[in-house]
């Protein structure tokens, strides 16, 4: 129950094409994060498996029925909106009860699954208050329980925690990526965060412009970036791009270098460059580092590092920890990681 | 307005408005009080005796008190009801993408710039005219014999025609209120499993609830003095059957030249008018609130 097949997928707002022809395979209880700029049409594909757009060609098939075409409650799927989307008239045991009522369950029914989904959610206390007297987790945790009670074959959760502030998100994080491991339903995460995509998700699809550039686990997405976009992507801070001139066989056009796999010597290494604005935070210290010809590299380096502003080091990478990228960008897995390692 | 003697100056500033606002008020109300107790009678000059309650007292007692008094809250409840039903209903189709939207919109709100006295000939003449009105010759079509609504339906006629000038008012407000809902809910209710009759009495409806207040308010001060409809239609009659207290104050002191009994019907007023506005709040004031 809640597999989703997405059949040569498009979608088009009127001339405008969003989604380019498309196909995905999200298998039955996996954790999948669309992620990807803004605009690339990740909350679009996430809208249009809701049912809340219209295809405009290519099947989307939820358990292996064709649901293209079908309404939004018909397809058995639970959405969490960005805004929460909670009846505000209505206290927090309504808004949970609201699609249950509408299933026509029975009134005791309701009540169990109520409580069941409130306990789980520690809503208890708050059952009877009405969602503008709750924080913002509290909300999102009410939108959350709505979805849960229907029971649904697949959970969608469009970007859910932009309106929470940085701890709380770390922590609802946590509380949806256990929801998850304890329902073992199947759930698909639209985000821009990488860093939400890289914690909660089984499988990551990155988005861009319309197309889905890569699907695989975050080590895949972190290790084995097939294009510049998705090793930019992936990672935090960014990777670093060092552009440099092909040379006979050699068809590098660009180098990439995570700042976390570079390595500072005594000796001369690769790059030298002098150090610019430093970041401590006490676990690890980034440098920005100004190397002549190039531009700015960050590099990341201990919590300790006794380098100040102004100073000259030696830069220096693993030669299997360098990304190599041809002229249009995509990775030369002989060159990045070789070819054995590749499957 | 943070320090004290902002704050300061902010009062000083603000007190000449506040005392001629004022003073444009008590002035007119404590003479009304005033000549609500003199004999005060245009047609009989003399010493304007003081004669205590009686204005009030025949003012209250005139059989026709009662009357205008129940077709007083019969014209404003009838009118709240169509206009805010029928503007529910216009809101929706109007928040509907279809072709040429705001022309409709404008169009809608056309009645609202009429004059009352305008339109409410325009009614008389045009559409409810026994002899050449439009629904006069509607029902000749059909073959039934046409109304004559002034005189067999005259409160009714004129609830009509009052409606038809605020239609437009409440359409607009709700309208308001109905494109400020969140599309997410309807979404999430979509998700839900609501269907169409769920979402509108589940989601829409408690959305419009503050604005509904606020029509009705807003309604009810200016339908407690409906008058020119009155006037250039039945002038109040057959008998009392289309007068409401206002034209009842209006016949009396302008008609029967008292102004001593108008004036005692213009505190009964004011009082009436002050009962139902804590009604009003009481009922559904707190709607406002959050």
């Amino acid at each position: 129950m809640g597999s989703i097949t997405l059949k040569q997928v498009t979608k088009n707002f009127d001339e405008v094409n969003v989604i380019k022809p498309l196909d995905l395979h999200i298998r039955d209880g996996e954790f999948i994060v669309f992620v990807g700029p803004s605009g690339c049409g990740k909350s679009t594909l996430l809208r249009m498996i809701a049912g809340l757009e219209d295809t405009t060609s290519g099947s989307i098939d939820i358990d292996g029925e064709d649901a293209t075409n079908m309404p939004p409650a018909k397809r058995g799927l639970a959405m969490v909106f960005q805004s929460y989307a909670l009846y505000p008239h209505m206290s927090v045991r309504n808004n949970i009860a609201f699609p249950l009522k509408r299933a026509k369950v029975a009134p005791a029914v309701i009540e169990e699954k109520i409580e069941k989904a409130a306990s789980m959610l520690n809503l208890t206390d708050y059952l009877d208050r009405k969602p503008g007297q709750l924080s913002g987790g509290q909300r999102q945790r009410v939108a959350i329980g709505r979805a849960i009670v229907r029971q649904p074959s697949a959970f969608l959760f469009d970007e859910p925690l932009s309106n929470l502030d940085a701890s709380l998100r770390v922590n609802m994080r946590l509380e949806i990526s256990q929801l998850h491991k304890s329902l073992a339903t199947t759930m698909i995460y639209v985000t821009h965060d990488q860093v939400e995509a890289m914690t909660m998700a089984d499988r990551i699809a990155v988005f861009n412009g319309g197309i889905i550039e890569q699907v695989g686990t975050p080590l895949e997405l972190y290790q084995k970036p097939i294009n510049r976009f998705v090793a930019g992507f992936i990672g935090s801070p960014k990777m670093n791009f060092i552009d440099v001139t092909p040379q006979g066989d050699d068809a590098t056009c660009s180098l990439g270098v995570r700042p976390e796999h570079f390595k500072i010597t005594e000796a001369k290494g690769l790059w030298t460059g002098k150090v610019g604005v430093i970041e401590h935070l006490g676990s690890e210290t980034f440098l920005h580092v100004h190397v002549e010809g190039i531009g700015t590299l960050t590099v990341k380096a201990d919590g300790d590092s006794p380098v100040s502003y102004g100073d000259v080091i030696n830069l220096t990478a693993a030669q299997d920890k360098i990304m190599h990228f041809d002229a249009a960008g995509v990775t030369i897995p002989s060159l990045s990681w070789g070819e054995t390692s590749a499957a | 307005m943070a320090t004290t003697q902002s704050r300061t100056l902010a009062k000083i500033m603000l007190f000449p408005s506040v005392t001629l606002l004022l003073a444009w008020m008590i002035v007119p109300l404590c003479m009304t009080l005033y000549f609500s107790f003199l004999d005060y009678n245009l047609l009989m000059p003399g010493d304007n005796e003081f004669i205590g309650l009686l204005n009030y007292e025949f003012f209250l007692t005139d059989p026709a008190f009662i009357e205008s008094f129940f077709n007083t809250l019969l014209l404003v409840g009838g009118v709240l009801f169509i206009t805010i039903g029928g503007g529910i209903g216009l809101a929706i189709l109007l928040d509907q993408a279809i072709w040429g939207r705001n022309y409709v919109r404008i169009m809608v709100l056309a009645p609202f710039f009429v004059m009352p006295t305008v339109s409410a000939l325009v009614w008389k003449n045009m559409f409810m005219n026994p002899v050449n009105g439009l629904f006069a010759h509607f029902a000749e079509f059909i073959g039934v014999a046409p109304v004559d609504f002034f005189a067999e339906l005259p409160l009714f006629s004129i609830i009509i025609i009052v409606s038809w000038q605020w239609l437009p008012f409440a359409t607009l407000i709700l309208l308001t209120a109905i494109q400020s809902l969140d599309r997410e809910q309807l979404e999430a209710a979509d998700l839900d499993g609501a269907g169409p009759f769920s979402k509108f009495f589940y989601i829409v409806l408690p959305h419009l609830s503050r604005a509904v207040t606020a029509v009705i308010l807003i309604e009810t001060i200016f339908l407690l003095s409906i008058f020119a409809e009155i006037l250039v239609t039945t002038s109040g009659g057959p008998g009392y059957a289309s007068t409401n207290i206002t034209y009842l104050i209006y016949t009396q002191s302008l008609l029967q030249f008292d102004v001593g009994g108008g004036s005692a019907g213009g505190i009964v007023a004011v009082i009436i008018a002050n009962i139902v506005a804590i009604f009003l709040m009481r009922l559904i004031g707190k709607n406002l609130e959050g």
